[in-house]
């Protein structure tokens, strides 16, 4: 009994936002490169032992309280989904990657499959037996599980925790980091903006119709560790991990509505202002005080887009890939206005990144605040 | 003496009959699709196969390239209107009905799997799109000539969550209106149109602010200043008439660049 509770113990640890998503990001950057790990036996490996860990976890009653609400179901659901088809996707692309190193072309177009043959009936009866099993997935599920309803509306009681529905989750736990003007409105925009953006800032022409990893490294990794880190990732940790009052819990803590924890999270013009140069804020224009914060911002969006396009500095990853930090190769090759539009987007995505970690270590709320007129960053 | 010809099985002479009624004949304007001239026929004749070509490249069809998710996602389109329609029949936006509705339709129905299989629907194409952008994007099929329909499909992503979101409201309990509350929150603060945007008191006549909680998107989106009478009337119309409505027009558009495009995508 003491060991299984020592082991929740270190999981409701591990899971702890600044510890969670630092290694779940860490490991993502260390494995993505690494064809070893690409390859349908380990996945099946990591299959199971998730599947392990779920079963096994729902002994434990406050991991059962919060997983198995029926319209939790589906996101554990989509946690394996996506674990699966990465690796059918990432396992595909090596091989492929494997086919081109040897002067083959990829397995789609191997002439077997570049064949054409008849929609009727090798289409019409793929497509007819994704319908059934559909229906019969759907059928079960609907008699397993009830829809929740829960009590009648009422305006003058709000629950604690209040959440959006699932698939917003993520925007959600951005909250925490941003305020809403920025995390529920500019960036889900701007996510929106830059995917339709992608096919014109990619100009890579390979890696069109087959899947590849080598061919197209950068934007599998920036698009891969949005979609599964910033999105899919979120969205679990606002669904399993946040209980009353937007606290953390563990997956097998109970969601104890009295939980206080002490925020004494600091913006950066009390860093330069008080606590550096030791002056008294209160008085001072907004401006003058935020000086700060809005010269570093300035120079993120500003002057990082330049002296990036400057520099062609490269770093390895451990996980073997290579990136420009320096940027001038994708200036050269996309041209100022491709450049621009790209870098914003990237730098919009990394910005949350950094705001989290920044918020991790220095307790830092807001790089500018100025609540005066709504503006806080 | 000629020989007799062996007695058909029963059930072959039925199917025989059948076919060569009028009626049959009428619908089916060719035989069963088994030689290739039936094949060719059956697509070209049909007004729901012929979204398909009739010949297809081998690798465009294997499950472990398109995972299905695109054809998935649009069975779940259809299995929603289906299932949204039945729910139609028992349900009344107001907020004196639509939750006793609800209740009605899981104690009074009989058989009543429709809520069920409409919200289990629900989550499952969130799930089937994300998925479906995400095959498109390992296989590049964004890149030309597919950079316009990879933006249809963007725009199918939003409406998908929108057709979720406001459905999720409809059943008026607790979970329904706090999470729109939570969600819509979001409005208030749109920069410049939001009451506690940035930029919003920009647009002040003298003293007189114009954007305010009785004007700002968040009011625009709820019709009201929080989540009531007017929101569930508001969200009721565009989930089952609005949003289905451009969603299905959209598609329409997407499985037409999927043709116009080359089919899927393959290796040139
Ligand atoms: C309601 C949502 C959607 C439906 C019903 C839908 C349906 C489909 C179907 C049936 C196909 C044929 C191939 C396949 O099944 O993979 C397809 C292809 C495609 N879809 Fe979607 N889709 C939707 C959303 C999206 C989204 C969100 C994107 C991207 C952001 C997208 C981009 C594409 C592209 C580029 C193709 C061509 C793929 C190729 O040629 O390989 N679609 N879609």
């Amino acid at each position: 009994m003491g060991a299984l509770n020592t082991l929740k113990d270190v999981v409701n640890f591990l899971t702890n936002p600044p510890i969670f998503i630092t290694l779940m990001a860490v490991t993502f950057f260390l494995l993505i490169g690494r064809r070893a790990f690409w390859r349908p036996r380990i996945g099946l490996v990591v299959g199971v032992v998730a599947a392990i860990f779920v079963a096994l976890s729902t002994l434990d009653p406050n991991f059962r309280l919060i997983v198995g609400k029926p319209d939790n179901i589906p996101i554990v659901a989509m946690l394996f989904l996506v674990g699966f088809f990465l690796f059918i996707s990432m396992s595909q692309a090596y091989n492929n990657d494997e086919r081109i190193a040897r002067g083959e072309p990829p397995i789609e177009g191997s002439p077997k499959e570049a064949e054409k043959t008849w929609v009727w009936p090798d289409l019409v009866y793929t497509e007819m037996l994704c319908m059934v099993i559909g229906i019969i997935i759907l059928v079960i599920w609907g008699i397993v599980f009830k829809a929740p309803i829960e009590e009648p509306a009422n305006p003058s009681r709000t629950p604690n925790p209040s959440k959006a529905p699932w698939y917003f989750l993520g925007l959600q736990e951005m909250l925490v980091y941003f305020d809403p003007w920025l995390a529920g409105v500019v960036l889900p925009s701007l996510i929106i903006v830059g995917l339709m953006a992608i096919p014109y800032l990619d100009t890579n022409p390979k890696g069109n119709g087959y899947f590849t990893f080598r061919e197209r490294r950068v934007e599998i990794t920036l698009f891969l560790f949005g979609f599964v880190i910033l999105w899919v990732l979120l969205v679990m940790l606002g669904t399993f991990l946040r209980g009353p009052n937007w606290n953390f819990f563990g997956p097998y803590e109970y969601w104890d509505l009295h939980k206080l924890l002490a925020l004494n999270n600091v913006n950066l013009s009390e860093y330069v202002w008080v606590k550096m140069l030791h002056a008294n804020i209160s008085g001072m224009n907004m401006f003058v005080r935020e000086l700060p914060g809005i010269l570093l911002v300035l120079f993120y969006v500003g002057v990082l887009p330049g002296l990036l396009a400057h520099s062609r500095r490269e770093v390895k990853l451990p996980g073997g890939a290579r990136v420009n930090i320096g940027l001038r190769k994708y200036y050269e090759k996309m041209g100022p206005w491709r450049y621009s539009v790209f870098v914003m987007l990237v730098l919009a995505m990394f910005s949350l990144p950094i705001k989290m970690v920044l918020r991790w270590l220095f307790n830092l709320k807001y790089i500018i605040a100025m609540p005066e007129i709504f503006f806080n960053i | 003496m000629a020989t007799a010809k062996p007695p058909q099985p029963f059930l072959s002479r039925t199917w025989d009959y059948i076919t060569e009624t009028q009626i049959w004949r009428s619908i089916f304007r060719h035989g069963m699709p088994a030689n290739n001239r039936n094949r060719v026929l059956v697509v070209m004749s049909n007004v729901f196969l012929h979204l398909h070509p009739v010949k297809i490249r081998k690798s465009g069809i294997r499950l472990k390239f398109t995972w299905c998710m695109g054809g998935l996602t649009f069975f779940l389109f259809l299995v929603e209107t289906f299932t949204g329609l039945l729910l139609m029949f028992y349900y009344r936006p107001t907020v004196a009905y639509a939750y006793m509705d609800i209740i009605d339709l899981a104690e009074q129905v009989p058989l009543g799997i429709m809520r069920e299989i409409h919200r289990w629907g629900a989550h499952a194409m969130v799930i089937t799109v994300w998925l479906h952008m995400f095959r498109v994007f390992m296989t590049g099929s964004y890149k030309p000539p597919r950079e316009f329909n990879w933006n249809v499909g963007v725009i199918l992503l939003v409406l998908t969550l929108l057709l979720s979101f406001t459905g999720y409201l409809l059943p008026w309990d607790q979970l329904a209106i706090w999470a729109i509350t939570v969600g819509s929150n979001m409005a208030r603060a749109t920069p410049v149109l939001g009451h506690e945007g940035p930029g919003s008191q920009l647009l002040a006549l003298g003293d007189v602010k114009m954007v305010h909680a009785g004007s700002d998107a968040r009011f625009a989106l709820l019709g009201g200043r929080f989540v009531g009478e007017g929101a569930l009337l508001r969200f009721y119309v565009l989930h089952c008439v609005g949003i289905p409505l451009v969603a299905g027009i959209l598609m329409a558009v997407h499985f037409w660049r999927v043709r116009k495009d080359g089919g899927i995508s393959g290796p040139l």
